[in-house]
């Protein structure tokens, strides 16, 4: 009698029940050979340890007291040294639950980063502190140009400021009185043209900037307003 | 806000000279830091155990003892140093809560000590962390239903004044309250014992007539096996009646399954009395006597174990059903492949795939019958594979319903599903109740008029006065955001709020018109249902929020200040952009200018014909100095 369908089938089942038993024993290798690879050790733990506190006290303009207790502040959140930009943008976004601040902090990130290597040591930290809260009004204004800047070019660009205005009317979130419209970012961005850009070239420089900024008095009062954060 | 970010707290705000070339409107004044001390270490004793901490550290939970001025009253003088008269192990997760902003619970203290320390030291349980906040929950609940079980063996004391239901009731429930219940417990029992044995002896056959078949014992004694049903009967309807009778609500008895049973029991006894001895109808009755042997399901009142065995196998259902499932698909499968491995032999007793679930079942469960065997190598290789696989599929979920069965009867725990759910819910309002707590707090302070103070022109008296409900980071926090609000010239609100805004009156206009003012639900109830329209100014429904806070009154009339200035200029348009006029306006004509002048003008009826217009504002009102916030409160009553 020849084999029948349901025969062969049995007969297939069998082999492959055979098959599996081996494997089982190990007698039978599987195809792949893998290399139990190692990635599990990476060493991601990458720590940074600030200069000394007479070298920040030179660079910067704060008293020994006031860097120890940023640098508390600082390791409390950060204990490997480095500020990462998840890490920033968590940080900076607790202090806006209504709206999306993760835009900004990226702006702020770069600003911030002086090396762009993308974290943020302690020295960097604590310079752009030292500009922002004890520095000159030109430095001040130096800093926020910079900000503004994204490519770095020395020109702000209606698409950069565009940006930059967007990310922080994202801040503001959806519940707000009045309502943020699509077109506000951009009208402010017209304001802010029409105020800084003399030539009307269609870019801000870094002196048109200061000038400007220099001539309107809300601006150099409100530059002011931080002095005593610290 | 979290408390490890309370140290970027500087950072974000020098952070914020980015905004200001790009403002077009003064920003607010910085709160400042009156008392600026540098630093400072404290020293905590806690009964002889000394912690030490900076005085930042504490500041960051205000509404905490240690973070608030109460500790001043634990404050020792000749040592300088805050004693504690509490448990210093405890202590420790509660210092470094203030450290990292996260509160741990340890696995070795017990739990209604840890609550006491956190009940005193003002630290609400729900913060604690999501690492140890499953195992706290479960450990309060074991304790709470030990105070419960504990609880209810007091309960047993018989209680005065208990009407004659509700003692029988409890008697029923609980056999050992009085001799009377114990008595009656076991004579149903007895009665049920000897219904069930009546019904089984009733079938046996007992001796032979001069016939040549053997009768049972039923159709030889009649008579006697009759008396003895209905005699059952009686007592199980009696006790039903009894029992409706006695509970507490009719209703739910009828649906319980025991009283189900009860029911099943002794039906078929009645409908047999009702029916004749009809040949027709008497297929269907021997078909109900089957119905009487449910009476031994009765016995679950006096067993605690069958009880819970049932119990078991409904909280199972889901691992039960899983295993019919894929019983009912092994079986599927294994009768098509027998069938059709065994349809090339002649006479095989494989006729049908249906006929083939015979087999399947009986092997698969290793009963192995052997009145259908298969006779093909296939077929005896597919058979085999069958049993193999039978013993697998039914072993895997058996395990799960035994230890759910032994979890249960030993821990007796009731509707453990159920109260999880709930858990699961809690926990999400918690964290959401969290996640939105700062900027509610915002919110809160805005309303309360805090911000106001902040302008520009706001004086020094103001400024004292409302710092007090509020810590120095809290108010540099809420500066920050006035800032970028000022940035963009736009103005937070609430989120269900603005979603009300559109249905919402002008609330502040109307203040006269109920006489409870204080609370804002009466304003609520009589002014907006009437009048719903949009383009109201949401912030008005500011007013909705159910607030205790005493400057309620005054936050209301507050928020007109920002709102009201710019009707006067066109009283028609009333989804004003509130630019710059506006709040200038507000601020040169004083925070309450407005509040007493609209408040002495009843709500007028032509307001209601006009009703996008809420009634004008006296502009001309010169600014009042500061003490009029005392004038607000007594006109706003």
């Amino acid at each position: 009698m020849g084999i029948q369908g349901m025969e062969l089938f049995a007969i297939g089942v069998v082999i492959i029940l055979f098959v599996a038993v081996l494997k089982q024993f190990g007698i039978l290798e599987p195809m792949s050979l893998e290399d139990s690879s190692d990635s599990d050790l990476e060493l991601s733990t990458v720590r940074h340890q600030p200069e000394g506190l007479e070298q920040l006290q030179a660079q910067t303009k704060f008293t020994k007291k006031e860097l120890q207790s940023l640098y508390r502040g600082f390791k409390n959140e950060c204990p490997s040294g480095l500020v990462d930009e998840e890490t920033f943008k968590t940080i900076y976004s607790q202090f806006f639950p209504q709206g999306d601040a993760t835009t900004y902090a990226h702006f702020l990130f770069n600003a911030f980063d002086l090396d762009r290597n993308g974290s943020i040591r302690f020295e960097d930290f604590v310079i752009g502190l030292s500009v922002l809260l004890r520095g000159s009004v030109t430095e001040k204004l130096n800093w926020a140009f910079n900000l503004y800047d994204i490519n770095k070019d020395g020109y702000i660009t209606k698409e950069e400021m565009l940006l930059i205005m967007k990310s922080i009317y994202d801040m503001m979130g959806r519940y707000t009185y009045p309502s943020v419209r699509d077109e506000a970012p951009s009208e402010h961005v017209e304001k802010f043209f029409q105020k800084m850009d003399r030539n009307r070239d269609g870019v801000v420089t870094i002196e048109e900037f200061i000038e400007t900024c220099q001539k309107d008095e809300n601006i150099m009062n409100s530059m002011q307003l931080f002095e005593n954060v610290i | 806000m979290a408390a490890g970010v309370a140290a970027w707290l500087p950072f974000a705000r020098a952070a914020a000279i980015g905004w200001m070339p790009v403002a077009n409107l003064p920003m607010p004044v910085a709160p400042t830091n009156k008392n600026k001390h540098q630093d400072e270490l404290i020293i905590l004793n806690v009964s002889g155990r000394r912690f030490q901490t900076w005085r930042n550290t504490l500041d960051r939970y205000p509404d905490t003892l240690l973070g608030s001025s109460e500790k001043e009253f634990f404050f020792n003088e000749e040592t300088r140093e805050y004693f504690f008269d509490r448990d210093p192990d405890v202590f420790r997760s509660i210092l470094n809560f203030y450290r990292t902003g996260k509160l741990h619970y340890p696995r070795y203290e017990c739990i209604s000590a840890y609550d006491e320390e956190l009940a005193f030291f003002g630290i609400i349980p729900e913060i604690i962390s999501d690492c140890c906040y499953e195992e706290y929950k479960d450990r309060k609940r074991e304790n709470t239903e030990r105070l419960m079980d504990d609880l209810e063996d007091n309960k047993d004391s018989k209680l005065p004044n208990m009407t004659f239901r509700e003692t029988m009731w409890r008697a029923f429930e609980n056999p050992h309250t009085s001799t009377m219940a114990l008595v009656f417990y076991y004579v149903t029992g007895f009665f049920i014992a000897i219904s069930v044995i009546t019904n089984v002896v009733e079938t046996v056959p007992c001796g032979s007539t001069p016939n040549q078949r053997d009768i049972p014992c039923g159709e030889r004694y009649t008579e006697a096996f009759f008396c003895m049903d209905t005699a059952c009967v009686m007592i199980f309807t009696v006790e039903y009646l009894m029992r409706l009778f006695a509970a507490p609500s009719r209703y739910r008895f009828m649906r319980s399954v025991m009283s189900i049973i009860d029911v099943v029991a002794i039906l078929p006894y009645y409908i047999g009395l009702v029916m004749t001895n009809n040949e027709d109808v008497s297929g269907a009755f021997v078909t109900l006597r089957v119905f009487r042997v449910f009476r031994i399901f009765k016995f679950s009142r006096h067993s605690q174990g069958l009880r819970i065995l049932g119990y078991t196998l409904k909280s199972c259902a889901s691992e039960l059903g899983f295993l019919l499932f894929s019983l009912t698909m092994a079986i599927i499968i294994f009768a098509t492949v027998m069938f059709y491995a065994e349809k090339g032999s002649s006479s095989s007793k494989f006729t049908s795939i249906p006929a083939s679930f015979w087999y399947t079942i009986v092997t698969m469960t290793t009963l192995g019958y052997g009145d259908m065997v298969p006779k093909t190598i296939a077929g005896k290789i597919f058979g085999s594979i069958c049993s193999l696989s039978g013993v697998l599929v039914i072993a895997l979920p058996v395990p799960v319903i035994v230890s759910n069965f032994s979890r249960i009867y030993h821990q007796n725990q009731r509707a453990d599903k159920r109260r999880a759910q709930k858990v699961q819910k809690a926990r999400l309002a918690r964290m959401r109740i969290s996640k939105s707590g700062s900027s509610t707090a915002f919110l809160h302070s805005k309303r309360n008029g805090l911000n106001q103070s902040l302008e520009l022109t706001g004086s020094l008296e103001e400024d004292q006065q409302m710092k007090k409900t509020t810590s120095l980071l809290e108010s540099q926090h809420h500066h920050l955001l006035h800032c970028l609000e000022k940035t963009t010239n736009h103005e937070f609100v609430d989120e269900r709020l603005y979603e009300q805004g559109y249905l919402q009156t002008a609330l502040q206009n109307f203040p006269s018109r109920s006489p409870s003012l204080s609370s804002e639900e009466g304003i609520t109830g009589t002014c907006c249902s009437r009048r719903t329209k949009k383009n109201m100014q949401p912030l008005s429904a500011t007013h909705t929020h159910s607030h205790t806070h005493n400057l309620q009154e005054l936050s209301a009339l507050h928020i007109q200040c920002g709102e009201q200035q710019p009707l006067n200029t066109s009283r028609s348009s009333l989804n004003l952009m509130s630019d710059e006029s506006g709040s200038l306006n507000c601020k040169s004509s004083g925070l309450v200018t407005t509040a007493i002048i609209s408040i002495p003008t009843p709500p007028s009826n032509n307001s209601r014909a006009s009703p996008d217009a809420p009634p004008p504002p006296n502009p001309d009102a010169p600014p009042l100095p500061n003490p009029g916030t005392d004038v607000v409160k007594i006109s706003a009553l």
